[in-house]
């Protein structure tokens, strides 16, 4: 069931890269967005609202939630897009790196999950669309614990998507091939040549990209969609 | 904010009140402390008592300022279920608030 009313998207790590250009884009589509990130956020509009929060700290993000509650009344679309990686061979990866990629990627997405559901139950709708990768099929040498991580998120989708179905809220997740952001800028370029001759299309991805399968998860059409993980660039 | 027996009770009854506007006459749930919420006597299903706790938590937070999720590992491992009857649930939920 969708109302008339203004919807309101929620956007993880919006201070930078994708989350920054999704919440301009979302913007452009005259939403209401509600970002968030550690530090400042450079969109400067009045249905923008940034949140500087540790997306790790479950009564940060309670305190988020609770205030576009009161705010709002509703949710319609999360997009959790936040993520860090750790590039590195596993013999050469230390504990800490590990506890802060899984508290990224996975604990978060799932606390950003659980309290989006409980907003979004109000109207029987939701979209949630998480961030998987193409390292996951793949299977990256270097990437063991980004990949590991990622993968959570993947099995975490398809469970939460049954979970959450009665509800009325999908939830789905992009696996996005390299994309040229922060997230890979000290990535080797031979490696990242090696990772693109896997795809079946060879070349680097772009924001439009990402755009178009949140644009096909978010559609009010896609109601029957959901529990998918939909790689770029063919993996 | 300290919350008394009654307002925890008070509680539960908005929160049933809310699930009832979604539910056919005949299937509204009766108030009273012995309602069953959890179980074969139940009128509700997995989905109802999601909803019910949710509202419930949503209450605490607006009107008393208490934050916390009532399904949490210590109602999950506790013998007696705390969501067995309206009345189990405002003892647990009083219980929790106060402590």
């Amino acid at each position: 069931m969708q109302s008339n009313q203004t919807k309101v998207v929620l956007i993880t790590g919006t201070s930078k890269g994708i989350g920054l250009a999704l919440a301009q884009w979302f913007l452009s589509l005259g939403y209401i967005v509600v970002g968030c990130s550690r530090s400042a956020c450079p969109i400067q509009q009045d249905n923008y609202e940034h949140f500087q929060v540790d997306i790790t700290d479950e009564l940060q993000v309670k305190r988020l939630f609770s205030t576009i509650r009161k705010k709002h009344r509703r949710l319609d679309f999360l997009i959790n897009n936040a993520g860090v990686a750790a590039m590195n061979h596993a013999i050469l990866t230390p504990l800490e790196s590990v506890e802060r990629v899984f508290s990224t990627n996975v604990f978060a997405s799932f606390l950003f999950c659980r309290e989006a559901v409980k907003l979004m139950r109000k109207n029987k709708f939701g979209r949630i669309v998480n961030f998987s990768t193409v390292a996951v099929p793949f299977n990256l040498e270097g990437e063991a614990i980004y990949a590991a991580s990622k993968s959570a998120i993947e099995t975490l989708t398809k469970i939460l998507a049954k979970e959450f179905a009665e509800f009325g809220v999908t939830v789905n997740a992009i696996g996005p091939s390299p994309i040229q952001t922060d997230l890979i800028k000290n990535v080797p370029a031979d490696k990242i040549e090696n990772l693109l001759n896997k795809q079946s299309i060879k070349r680097l991805g772009e924001f439009d990209d990402v755009k178009n399968v949140i644009e096909f998860f978010t559609r009010a059409e896609s109601d029957f969609i959901t529990g998918q993980i939909v790689y770029l660039g063919g993996a | 904010m300290k919350l008394s027996k009654e307002e925890c009770l008070e509680t539960i009854y908005r929160a049933i009140d809310e699930l009832n506007t979604t539910r056919e006459d005949n299937e509204k749930i009766v108030q009273g402390n012995s309602t069953a919420l959890y179980g074969p006597q139940s009128p509700m299903d997995s989905v109802d008592l999601v909803n019910l706790l949710l509202s419930i938590e949503e209450t605490l937070e607006d009107d008393f300022d208490i934050h916390f999720t009532i399904a949490n590992e210590k109602a999950m491992s506790l013998k007696n279920s705390p969501f067995r009857t309206v009345e189990t649930l405002a003892a647990y939920i009083f219980e929790s608030a106060t402590e």
